[in-house]
C-alpha cells in the first residue's frame, strides 16, 4: 500500500487497467463531468475550483479557479481552452504518464473547465514527440465522441463540445501558453508581448483560458469529493496533492503523487529509494531546469510553492532532479544552458545572445580555460538578461548559472586555478556543440 | 495548380484537417508533418505545395518550417536516432549512449550511416528522464538503455526494420510513495 492515497496514479495502479473509457467509466469516470452539466451553474463551477486552492501544475503555480474567473462572461463570439501537453521542463514526465495510462481524467477535465468558462472548443496541444501519446489521446477522444459525452447536446442538456488534438513540431518553448497559441495558429512559437493576457485575447484573438495536463486531470475528483476535501490535502497555500517526478542518481527513480508540503529528504531518500550507491547528495534542482539549484543543507525544506521559493527556489514543474557528489556543478550548469541556449526562440535579444555567452563561458572554465573574472561576467551577463524579456524564459535560463555560483563558488574558483575539470580532467565537451 | 512532389493522397489529408480550425494556417504544422512522412524529408518542391494547399506563401512556410526541430530540410536516414542528452539523462550515462552508437554506426552527430539506414540526431529533454537513458527512434521511444540494449536494438532495426525494445504505454511500477 502507498503511504499516501494516489488520486490521478489510482487508476492506473490498479493491475490490468488500460485507461479506455470503458474502465475509467467503471472507475467513476464522467460522472461529475453529468453533475456539473446537469445542475452546477458555471459561476458555481468556478467558485468550487477557486475554493479547492487548485494552482496551476504546469510551473508557474497560477489559481486555476482565478485564472478561469478572467474570462469575460459575455464576450459575444468563441472562446476557448487549450490543454497544455506540451511537456518539456527538463525533468518533467508526469504528463506523460497521465497521458498514456489515463487519458480520460484529462478529457474529462477539458469538459468542466469548458462548461466553466462558456467555451465550446478546445484544442489539446502536445508536443511532437509525443507519438504514443497523440495516438492514446486520438483514441480516447474517439471513444468520447462515440460515448456522446463529447459533440453535440452533451447528456441531452444542450452543451456542445468540440476536442480537437494539435501536435507540435519539436520546441520547448511553446510550452509557454502564448507561443503554445501561436503554434495552434501555425506560427513560429513566440511568446507574445502582455497584456493583453490570453483571457481576453488568446487564441484567434479570442479569449482563451490555458491549462496543464495535470491541472485538468483533478478536475473531476474537486468536482466529486469537493473543494474541501482538495483543500485538506496539501499546505495551506498549497492545496492538493501533487505528482513529482524525481530522477538522476536515485536508487528508484518516477513520478510520486503526494500531498505538497513533504520534505524533499522524504522524497528522495524514502520514496526515491536514497542514493545510488549510497553516495553523498551534492545538488537538488526541485522544480525542473527552469529552477535553481538547491543543495543537502536544503533537504528539510518542504515542498510547496511557499517554502522553496523561501529557500531560493521554484517548485516549478514538480521535476526533482538529483545530483550525487562526484558530479561537478560546471558539467551540470553546462549542460542545462545548452539546453536553453538551443531552446530561446530568438525573440529577445538579452535571452539569445545572453545564452550563447552565458553557454561560451560555462564551457571555456569547464574546460580549463576560464578566468577568475569570468566569474562576475556571468554575474552581471545574468543581470542583463533577467526581467528584460518577452517571457519567463529570460530568467528561467540564468538560475543554473547563478545558483551554481551562489552555492559551489568553490567549484568554479578550483577550474579556474587548477586550468581543468577536477571532477572530469579529461573532459573533451563530449556533449558540446552538438546542434 | 498541380502539386510538384506531394500526392493527391497527402493533399487529401492536409485538406482533412481544415474543418478542425477556423482557418487554414492552423493546419500548418500537421500538414509539413504529412509531407515530411511522405518525401521522407521537407524538400522546398514539399514545402512550395505546402503553401499552395494552405494558401500560404512559401515564405511563411519555409519560416515554420525552420522553427521547429523536428522538421527534417535534408534527407535523413530511414531511422533517425534521436538521443536525449539533457541532464537527467546525462547523469546516468547519455554520455555513454551517444559514443557507443557513434562507434557502432560509424557516424558522427548529425551524419547519416552510407546505406541510408540510420541518422544520428542529439536532441533535448523527452520526458523520459525517470527511465534515462533514453532514445527516440522515428515514432517510438527506447528507454533505460545500456550499451548492449543498443546493440540489440541496431541489430533489430537492421534486420526486421524494427524493435520489440520499443516503449508502450509509460510504466514504472512506483506510485504514490512506498508502504
Amino acid at each position: 500500500m502507498p503511504k499516501y492515497e494516489p488520486v490521478l496514479l489510482k487508476n492506473m495502479s490498479q493491475p490490468g487497467y488500460t485507461g479506455t473509457l470503458d474502465e475509467y467509466r467503471k472507475a467513476g469516470g464522467y460522472t461529475a463531468f453529468e453533475k456539473v452539466l446537469k445542475g452546477i451553474p458555471p459561476s458555481e463551477v468556478i467558485e468550487i475550483v477557486k475554493k479547492s486552492g487548485l494552482r496551476g501544475r504546469g510551473g508557474a503555480g497560477f489559481p486555476t479557479g482565478m485564472k478561469w474567473s478572467f474570462i469575460p462572461k459575455d464576450h459575444p463570439g468563441p472562446k476557448y481552452l487549450c490543454c497544455n501537453a506540451d511537456e518539456s521542463e527538463p525533468g518533467t514526465y508526469k504528463d506523460r504518464q497521465l497521458i498514456e495510462n489515463d487519458p480520460h481524467q484529462m478529457l474529462e477535465g477539458i469538459g468542466i473547465a469548458c462548461y466553466a468558462i462558456g467555451s465550446h472548443n478546445a484544442y489539446i496541444y502536445i508536443r511532437g514527440e509525443f507519438d504514443l501519446g497523440a495516438e492514446i489521446i486520438q483514441r480516447a477522444i474517439r471513444e468520447a465522441y462515440e460515448a456522446k459525452l463529447f459533440g453535440k447536446n452533451i447528456f441531452g442538456t444542450g452543451f456542445d463540445l468540440d476536442v480537437v488534438l494539435h501536435r507540435g513540431a519539436g520546441a520547448y518553448i511553446c510550452g509557454e501558453e502564448t507561443a503554445l497559441l501561436e503554434s495552434i495558429e501555425g506560427k513560429r512559437g513566440k511568446p507574445r508581448t502582455k497584456p493583453p493576457f490570453p483571457a481576453t485575447h488568446g487564441l484567434y484573438q479570442k479569449p482563451t483560458v490555458v491549462n496543464n495536463v495535470e491541472t485538468l486531470a483533478n478536475i473531476p475528483y474537486i468536482i466529486n469529493r469537493g473543494p474541501e476535501w482538495f483543500a485538506s490535502l496539501g499546505t495551506q497555500k498549497s492545496a492538493g496533492m501533487r505528482i513529482f517526478c524525481v530522477s538522476g542518481h536515485v536508487k528508484r527513480p518516477g513520478n510520486f503523487e503526494v500531498p505538497m508540503g513533504i520534505t524533499l529528504r522524504e522524497m528522495i531518500y524514502e520514496h526515491a529509494g536514497g542514493m545510488r550507491g549510497d553516495k553523498r547528495l551534492k545538488a537538488i534542482i526541485p522544480g525542473g531546469a527552469s529552477a535553481p539549484f538547491l543543495t543537502d543543507a536544503h533537504l528539510d525544506v518542504k515542498m510547496d510553492f511557499e517554502s522553496i521559493a523561501q529557500a531560493g527556489s521554484m517548485l516549478g514543474s514538480g521535476a526533482v532532479t538529483v545530483m550525487d557528489e562526484d558530479t561537478c556543478m560546471i558539467w551540470a550548469a553546462m549542460n542545462l544552458m545548452e539546453f536553453f541556449h538551443h531552446e530561446s526562440c530568438g525573440k529577445c535579444t538579452p535571452c539569445r545572445e545572453g545564452s550563447a555567452w552565458l553557454l561560451k563561458i560555462l564551457q571555456r572554465i569547464e574546460t580549463g580555460h576560464g578566468r577568475m573574472e569570468d566569474l562576475d561576467l556571468l554575474v552581471s551577463l545574468s543581470k542583463r538578461i533577467e526581467g528584460r524579456t518577452v517571457c519567463a524564459f529570460g530568467d528561467a535560463e540564468i538560475s543554473p548559472v547563478l545558483s551554481t555560483l551562489k552555492h559551489f563558488r568553490a567549484e568554479y574558483e578550483a577550474h579556474i586555478q587548477e586550468r581543468r575539470c577536477p571532477f572530469r580532467p579529461n573532459v573533451v565537451l563530449a556533449m558540446a556543440g552538438s546542434h | 495548380m498541380k502539386l510538384k512532389i506531394l500526392s493527391d493522397k497527402a493533399k487529401a489529408a492536409i485538406e482533412a484537417e481544415f474543418p478542425k480550425y477556423p482557418d487554414k494556417r492552423s493546419v500548418l504544422l500537421g500538414a509539413l508533418r504529412i509531407a515530411q512522412n511522405e518525401v521522407g524529408y521537407l524538400s522546398e518542391a514539399a514545402m512550395v505545395d505546402v503553401a499552395e494547399i494552405l494558401e500560404l506563401t512559401p515564405v511563411q512556410v519555409y519560416d515554420v518550417a525552420t522553427f521547429y526541430s523536428l522538421y527534417n530540410l535534408k534527407p535523413v536516414g530511414k531511422h533517425v536516432i534521436q538521443v536525449c542528452k539533457t541532464l537527467s539523462c546525462a547523469l546516468v550515462g547519455a554520455g555513454q549512449i551517444i559514443e557507443h552508437i557513434q562507434s557502432r554506426l560509424g557516424i558522427g552527430v548529425g551524419e547519416t550511416t552510407p546505406d541510408g539506414l540510420f541518422s544520428l540526431k542529439l536532441v533535448e529533454c523527452l520526458a523520459s528522464c525517470g527511465t534515462a537513458p533514453m532514445v527516440q527512434i522515428n515514432d517510438r521511444y527506447y528507454e533505460n538503455l545500456t550499451p548492449e540494449k543498443v546493440d540489440r536494438l541496431l541489430d533489430d532495426l537492421r534486420r526486421e526494420g524494427k524493435s520489440a525494445m520499443a516503449s508502450g504505454p509509460f510504466q514504472l511500477p512506483v506510485l504514490g510513495g512506498k508502504s
